[in-house]
């Protein structure tokens, strides 16, 4: 019981981290492209982040 | 359909009945009373009754009748899912990423200024602005955003209302950010000027920065978690370092800097967050401060509640009649709601709302949670910089916030003499600046340091007293923090947006990709924001007084494109009987930014007016009165208000070229000719299996 509680809360804070972003993507990636190379952790990751910082994202 | 408008069972209705009555209770409680001092526990209920009650019944109105929410239509983030930028996400994770993004410095340091006028003013504009405006803002954006493949509030204004109202959000969003920075800039300046341990900790956070950068990217890539636990135990050594400095005599001058001195550190910095890699210290910094962010707001709410400290401030100061505020001149109506622009509404959210918190939403009801929920809470923290403010003895939070120029014992003077419940001695503020580690508490403007002496009183008493020095640097540093998020991410989209205007003119110009390219662009819109920033620390009042008003006027501006494009758009669905859910919002919006533009350019008063500010001192250069060495110092504030003067004309004829554009598209609707087509995407159904994204929704 307590410790479904505590995975669930784990689980929560590595997805709103971002802490398990590669690995939700390599899901997906396995699921819509099986036939393509999915990118390595670090080319990810690298790529994400200069997405994130290229509009938008904090306030005043 | 999504939730049912009214409640159903018997039960329900009571709770609901309940929670509306305990909420004007306690309003009218805060309203009428009148007496020594008021527990904060009044606007802790105050507030959380009056977001319940409007979040169950306006939004869910408004996402049932007005935007009519479809549970059944595919999101982009399902439609587009590539498990990058466009993903399916658990609803609580959107919502955290969303708050995140839209919770900044605004909302803690406008309420702070603004409680000059005394708590009432400031308090029910936070309360309704938000509840009729900001959250309204947010959602009504973040659903046309939704129903248009996630594009950004710039492309809606192009698409939906045309090519003035397209380039009218562009260039008021540079605009807004220039001064946005500059304010902010100047805010850390005067928290970090001779604080030798809080510059030391700030300074501190750069190469802490910098090496959870590396782990991340090269050591451990991705890794966010354990980086951000490193670096956030870095952080806290940090503020212990700073304590060292301080002691130490030789380190301690090293660090002991003037505002000037910060300034130049604050625009260096911002330059090399702009122009180096994002990941050597923009993103892990950001991180970080997220992280610090969310813990101590969250932490502020738990300690106001267990200690239910006393408001000591009155509900109304006589500045709310006479306009003659010490931290800045100007009457109740319009500047108290310029002031308060984040926490009531603020434009600047409309750009998070559209563009990059759509492409992770997996249904489209959860809009009415995420974009009307995290505004109420952002409001939230707005009352808890309410509360910490006005803790504070009346005499202290106007001796720490206001620059007279004068000695201690004239200031101490000058307070004391307003009434009776502003006494105060020099000893009073004496002890005060010992038990928080600094030389001295006076004339620290800039809302930030009066806001950490709050915060500081309430966290040791709470969690342990006799560390009161270390919670006000921790609460320094928090601060600064997150203001630095805002300041780089800020410069860094700027210089974006910089080039991407400056490509028209000169082609190389646009190129993102070059390095020459970026070091000029980043130099430019750093020089952009810097010469405001100067302005500010070289004032002798401390600056605040008028780059906040502007600020402020230039939030409410984008706030005003904003509501523009949305009232637009339902006007466009066909439902212009409830254009005024956007349009009543937006017509407020413009009586007080047109009243506070023009206040601020034409009143003859030269501490209100910029004009007549400028011709005060242009005066006072051909009488003689200036000691030569200041001259061109002061001809160099006499240019600057005329710049000030012509940016906030600017602002206010921007806001109504925007507003005719809509009034006019409207005017055509009703006559029958043709508009721009509504550019939303085609219907389709959702797949449950597809749009489940999160393993635990």
């Amino acid at each position: 019981m307590i410790t479904t509680k505590l995975k669930r809360a784990w689980s929560y804070l590595r997805e709103v981290t971002g802490d398990d972003a590669y690995e939700r993507y390599l899901a997906h990636h396995t699921q819509s492209h099986p036939d393509q190379q999915p990118l390595t952790r670090a080319q990810y990751f690298r790529l994400r982040q200069d997405e994130k910082w290229s509009k938008v994202s904090r306030c005043c | 359909m999504t939730a049912s408008i009214m409640p159903k069972t018997i039960l329900a209705k009571l709770v609901w009945a309940g929670i509306a009555i305990l909420g004007a209770s306690t309003i009218g409680g805060i309203a009428i009373h009148r007496g020594e001092s008021i527990n904060a526990i009044w606007f802790v209920v105050a507030a959380a009754c009056t977001y319940l009650v409007a979040y169950r019944f306006y939004s869910a109105w408004i996402g049932a009748k007005v935007l009519v929410l479809d549970e059944t239509r595919a999101t982009p983030a399902e439609r587009f899912n590539n498990g990058r930028d466009f993903i399916p996400t658990n609803k609580w994770v959107v919502f955290g990423h969303h708050f995140a993004a839209i919770a900044g410095p605004g909302p803690l340091i406008g309420p702070t200024l603004a409680m000059q006028f005394g708590y009432l003013p400031g308090t029910i504009w936070i309360l309704v602005g938000a509840v009729l405006g900001g959250c309204v803002q947010d959602m009504v954006i973040m659903f046309c955003s939704t129903r248009r493949d996630g594009r950004s509030l710039g492309q809606m204004a192009r698409d939906e209302l045309g090519p003035v109202g397209g380039w009218a959000a562009l260039i008021g969003t540079m605009m807004i950010i220039v001064i946005l920075i500059a304010v902010l800039g100047l805010v850390i300046v005067k928290a970090m000027a001779h604080d030798p341990w809080a510059t030391a900790t700030v300074v501190g956070t750069i190469p802490v920065a910098m090496l959870i950068g590396l782990y991340m990217r090269g050591i451990r890539p991705g890794r966010v978690l354990e980086g951000t636990v490193i670096g956030i135990a870095l952080l806290l050594l940090c503020v212990v370092g700073g304590h060292w400095v301080d002691q130490n005599e030789a380190l301690r001058s090293l660090f002991d800097w003037d505002a000037k001195q910060s300034a130049w550190f604050v625009m260096i910095y911002g330059f090399a967050a702009a122009a180096l890699p994002v990941w050597l210290l923009l993103a892990p910094r950001d991180y970080l401060s997220t992280f610090l962010k969310l813990g101590v707001v969250f932490m502020l709410a738990v300690a106001i509640v267990i200690l239910t400290p006393e408001v000591k401030m009155p509900a109304m100061t006589e500045f709310a009649f006479t306009g003659m505020g010490p931290i800045f001149k100007g009457d109740l109506f319009p500047f108290v709601f310029i002031t308060i622009a984040c926490g009531a509404i603020s434009g600047f959210h409309s750009l998070v709302a559209s563009g990059t918190t759509p492409k992770l939403l997996s249904n489209e009801r959860e809009i009415r949670m995420i974009g009307y929920g995290s505004m109420a809470l952002e409001s939230f923290v707005a009352i808890m910089a309410v509360i910490a403010a006005t803790i504070l003895d009346p005499g202290i939070f106007f001796a720490i916030n206001i620059d007279l120029g004068k000695s201690a014992e004239d200031t101490v003077a000058v307070i004391s003499s307003w009434g009776p419940q502003y006494h105060l001695t020099v000893e009073q503020m004496k002890a005060l600046a010992v038990e928080m580690g600094l030389p001295s508490l006076f004339a620290r403007t800039g809302g930030a340091p009066s806001l950490a002496v709050g915060m500081a009183s309430i966290f040791s008493e709470t969690f342990g007293g006799g560390l009161m020095k270390f919670w006000y640097h921790f609460a320094i540093m928090f601060e600064v923090l997150f203001i630095l998020t805002t300041l780089d991410a800020g410069t860094r989209v700027g210089r974006f947006m910089l080039q991407d205007l400056g490509k028209h003119v000169w082609k190389p110009f646009g190129n993102v990709s070059s390095y020459p390219m970026t070091v000029l662009a980043s130099l430019i819109f750093v020089a952009a924001w810097g010469y405001f920033l100067w302005q500010g620390v070289t004032d002798p009042k401390g600056g605040i007084r008028f780059l906040w008003p502007l600020f402020g006027i230039s939030n409410q501006l984008l706030a005003g494109i904003a509501l523009s494009v949305a009232t637009g758009i339902i006007i466009k669905m066909g439902k212009l009987k409830y254009a005024w859910v956007t349009g009543l919002p937006l017509a407020w919006l413009a009586v007080i930014c047109t009243t506070a533009a023009v206040t601020k350019v034409f009143s003859p008063n030269p501490e209100i007016g910029f004009w007549s500010g400028a011709n005060f001192l242009a005066g006072k250069i051909a009488d003689g009165s200036i000691p030569a060495e200041k001259i061109a110092e002061t001809w160099a504030q006499v240019v600057a208000f005329r710049i000030d003067a012509a940016l906030a004309l600017f602002f206010a004829i921007m806001l109504w070229v925007v507003i005719f554009d809509m009034l006019r598209m409207t005017f055509r609707i009703r006559s029958g000719k043709s508009v721009l087509p509504l550019s939303e995407s085609g219907y389709i159904k959702t797949n449950p299996q597809l749009a489940i994204g999160a393993s635990h929704a």
